[in-house]
């Protein structure tokens, strides 16, 4: 059985729900676990169609509800297990999600944003931001990806994993219905020849040995019987989780310093901003970009620094602003002016934002 | 009726007694399950999956290792444990409400997809965790906290006939039957045929249990065992319905 | 920085709008260019217009989806009136001299409309399977996003396996190339 499809570096042309599931067969994923919905099916297929030849294992379940729970078993087992999803599906696939908060279960769940609400279209939007960064009942604590091309989702899918399984948060890729269905170039490699190591996993459940006789049993609650069980709990993983952010925070920025107007986009829409913000440059305007890598946790330090040298922000997304919520939290106190351009359900193109640009300066 | 032997070896001795009302079927059906894990020796093999409600009390009860789930979704978790690593013997422990409502669809498909687990489920007639409301298997006329006037089965149905339904959607292969804790040794040979079943790598493996729960039922002790032994096999029958060759039917 | 060449082509699902898109994209791939094809899909393209999005440039290629098009290619009346909104005073709006009842319909902004005889070369000179074929002639002809000879191959590439049996095939579809760009050559 030959062990991965890719050896050395070669440049690829396809689909990105191809790109994802090649990257989680590179990353060595074990088993995927998946509903049919749209834009996300041929993550599946290209999954089960590679799936007999390099030893890996798929279950197409009754719904997201199941698909999130074996996924959660399949993590409780030890293996590198993931799911994809969207729109009403991800709905569902929150409350598995929130028992993985809840244990701590390293599970990966790629996200293809959909328009919404309710089945809504099954094109595109960055209407999903809300629901993958802060689902789930409670307070869970979670790492959201937000790629806005192939080769990052090439690589974030490979880093998902990694993210999951060392500090074991449920991470996510979120992509959305473009990235999902447009062909482009990238380079696909095989992330050990690039040194790049795959965090070990280890099983919770089923584990050598009788328990109580070679080892303790592994037990593995998310009920608590009192209120200061629970808060405790919750009080410990905000405090590991704010430890670990600052690593894991990943953002682009351009410009910044010297910028009349500064553009916060995150995933596909960051491709519209930073093609027009060369093209407003070169017009001799003074405008730059942020763009947030992590929607959770953000590059709180760097926002907060940005916005507070920034005389004026644009907040541009795919919905009526998911992402500005998020980072209005974390620039609190900024007096930078804050300027939208919303587009809920539907792309934003350069020529979109170059013209809301030049309506603001 | 006492029922006072010694724990079986599979249990976890610091955390008991265990959390279970005085009078609860529970703690025969874990312990006869106890029982068939000895006899099978797999304590080191079984992944244990409690649901919400009451079964969830026993998330720390055998010395196996366990994950306490969601109501409903202790199906899906333990197929995902065993689709993972088929090496496991998973076990799937939930009650009527968790099996036939909320986790009715993974009930349904995983015994379709005749997945390698065996699902026990406790049927005492009403949701005892949340204070006595009305489940899929309460019976006609029984008063709960949301039939105060008695289940009205014109309104809300008869009792859901659980094994029968399973029986009917699996294939060969599969082990299903309906025991009840009023015969603690037969509910033990029917448990011990359907993780016997798994481990012999045959098809989905279900048992229901008619249990007691005199807290909500609120009945004395005679009661009780009145109702679980006269009233409720009027509409569930006791017995094996499915038995795989590999295994003997009971009584043969 | 030079910008990336901006196509529209749309049709009737069938006409092969998607599969030319991805040739060209596939071709300009090879070629080392960038490019990024992207369809409309959902509920829309199950008995809608096929819409296909194609870009091709030297950098890599900004957002999926564009508001005006450097050329639109439209090949049914009801594409006509649904690429309308991707004409701009730059754009190139090609459409089939076939079509009927579209005379109010044609943009009237447009940098250039050229009306080219495809469907009918097609049904009298070669046949009319390879009606798309003749279009990616004229696309690539017009906006020079790659070479006929890479068209070819990327053609090759693809029906190769259909070429092997039938040998006439190939060159049904090499001249339905050079007849959809000798079209387009025409009138630029």
């Amino acid at each position: 059985m030959p062990e991965k499809p890719i050896k050395g570096e070669k440049r690829y042309f396809m689909t990105g729900n191809e790109v994802v599931a090649y990257a989680a067969v590179m990353a060595n994923a074990e088993i995927m676990y998946g509903y049919p919905i749209t834009p996300q099916n041929e993550i599946m297929h290209y999954w089960t169609r590679m799936a007999p030849k390099y030893g890996k294992e798929f279950l197409q379940t009754e719904d997201e509800l199941s698909a999130g729970f074996t996924t959660v078993g399949g993590v409780l087992a030890g293996r590198r297990a993931f799911t994809a999803t969207a729109g009403p599906g991800n709905t569902l696939m929150q409350e598995p999600i929130s028992m993985a908060e809840a244990m701590r279960l390293p599970i990966v769940v790629v996200v293809q944003q959909r328009g919404g609400p309710s089945t809504a279209t099954v094109i595109y939007s960055q209407q999903e931001v809300t629901l993958t960064t802060l689902g789930g009942n409670g307070e869970g604590f979670r790492v959201v990806y937000s790629t806005a091309n192939h080769q990052e989702l090439f690589d974030y899918t490979i880093k998902a994993f990694n993210t999951a399984w060392k500090y074991r948060f449920p991470t996510f890729v979120l992509g959305d219905g473009y990235q999902a269905k447009m062909r482009e170039s990238l380079t696909m490699y095989d992330p050990e020849e690039r040194g790049l190591k795959m965090v070990p996993t280890e099983a919770y459940v089923g584990k050598p040995g009788v328990p109580g006789i070679d080892r303790p049993p592994g037990q593995y609650r998310n009920t608590y019987n009192v209120e200061e069980e629970i808060h405790e709990v919750v009080q410990q993983y905000t405090k590991e989780f704010n430890a670990i952010a600052p690593e894991v925070a990943e953002y682009e920025s351009f410009g910044t310093e010297d910028a009349d107007l500064v553009i916060v986009s995150h995933g596909v829409v960051y491709r519209a901003v930073k093609e027009a913000v060369s093209e407003l440059r070169e017009a001799g305007m003074k405008v730059g970009y942020f763009r947030p890598i992590t929607l959770r946790p953000l590059a709180e330090k760097e926002l907060k620094e940005m916005a507070g040298r920034a005389k004026a922000l644009l907040m541009a997304e795919s919905s009526v602003g998911q992402m500005t919520r998020l980072v209005k939290e974390v620039i609190y106190g900024a007096t930078a002016d804050i300027h939208t351009l919303y587009k809920p359900g539907m792309g934003i193109s350069a020529e979109d934002v170059a013209a809301r640009v030049r309506s603001i300066l | 009726m006492s029922v006072q032997v010694a724990m079986p070896k599979s249990w976890r001795v610091d955390t008991k007694p265990h959390k279970f009302c005085p009078g609860c079927g529970h703690g025969l059906v874990l312990k006869a399950m106890g029982e068939a894990i000895d006899e099978l020796g797999i304590q080191g093999k079984v992944v244990y999956g409690c649901d919400i409600g009451c079964s969830l009390l026993s998330w720390d009860l055998f010395n196996v290792d366990t994950i306490q789930t969601h109501h409903g979704r202790t199906t899906p978790v333990i197929t995902g444990v065993k689709r993972a690593n088929p090496q496991v013997i998973g076990i799937a422990y939930m009650g009527d409400g968790g099996g036939y409502a909320i986790g009715s669809q993974h009930l349904v498909n995983a015994a379709a997809r005749n997945e390698r687990i065996t699902v026990i489920l406790v049927n005492n007639t009403q949701y005892g965790m949340t204070g006595g409301q009305m489940a899929p298997t309460t019976m006609p006329g029984q008063k709960t906290e949301t039939s105060p006037y008695g289940r009205d089965p014109e309104k809300t149905g008869y009792p859901t006939q659980g094994p029968e339904m399973v029986a009917a959607i699996t294939r060969e292969g599969a082990y299903v039957a309906r025991a009840t804790v009023a015969k603690p040794k037969q509910m033990k040979d029917f448990i011990k045929k359907a993780l016997e079943n798994q481990i012999s790598g045959g098809g989905f493996s279900f048992v229901e249990v008619l249990s007691t729960c005199p807290t909500n039922w609120r009945t004395n002790a005679e009661d009780t065992w009145n109702f679980v032994e006269k009233e409720m096999p009027k509409y569930f029958k006791v017995g094996e319905i499915k038995v795989p060759e590999t295994l003997h039917k009971e009584g043969k | 920085m030079a910008k990336a060449v901006k196509i529209v082509l749309a049709g009737e699902g069938g006409q092969g709008v998607q599969s030319v898109a991805e040739i060209i994209a596939e071709a300009a791939n090879e070629e080392g260019r960038e490019a990024l094809y992207i369809p409309n899909f959902g509920v829309e393209q199950r008995g809608g217009v096929s819409v296909a999005f194609l870009q091709i440039g030297d950098q890599a290629v900004g957002s999926p989806k564009f508001n005006t098009a450097d050329i639109v290619i439209a090949l049914s009346e009801r594409a006509v009136r649904r690429t309308s909104q991707y004409v701009g005073p730059d754009t190139v709006f090609v459409y089939d001299s076939g079509l009927q009842g579209i005379e109010d319909d044609i943009p009237k902004n447009a940098r250039k409309v050229l009306a080219i005889p495809a469907l009918q070369v097609a049904s009298d000179e070669l046949t009319p399977r390879v009606f798309n074929i003749i279009i990616m002639g004229a696309v690539v002809k017009a906006t020079d996003v790659v070479t006929e000879d890479r068209a070819k191959d990327a053609i090759e590439k693809k029906l190769g396996y259909k070429f092997e049996k039938n040998p006439k095939l190939r060159d049904l579809n090499y001249k339905a190339i050079d007849r959809g760009a000798e079209l387009v050559a025409a009138l630029l």
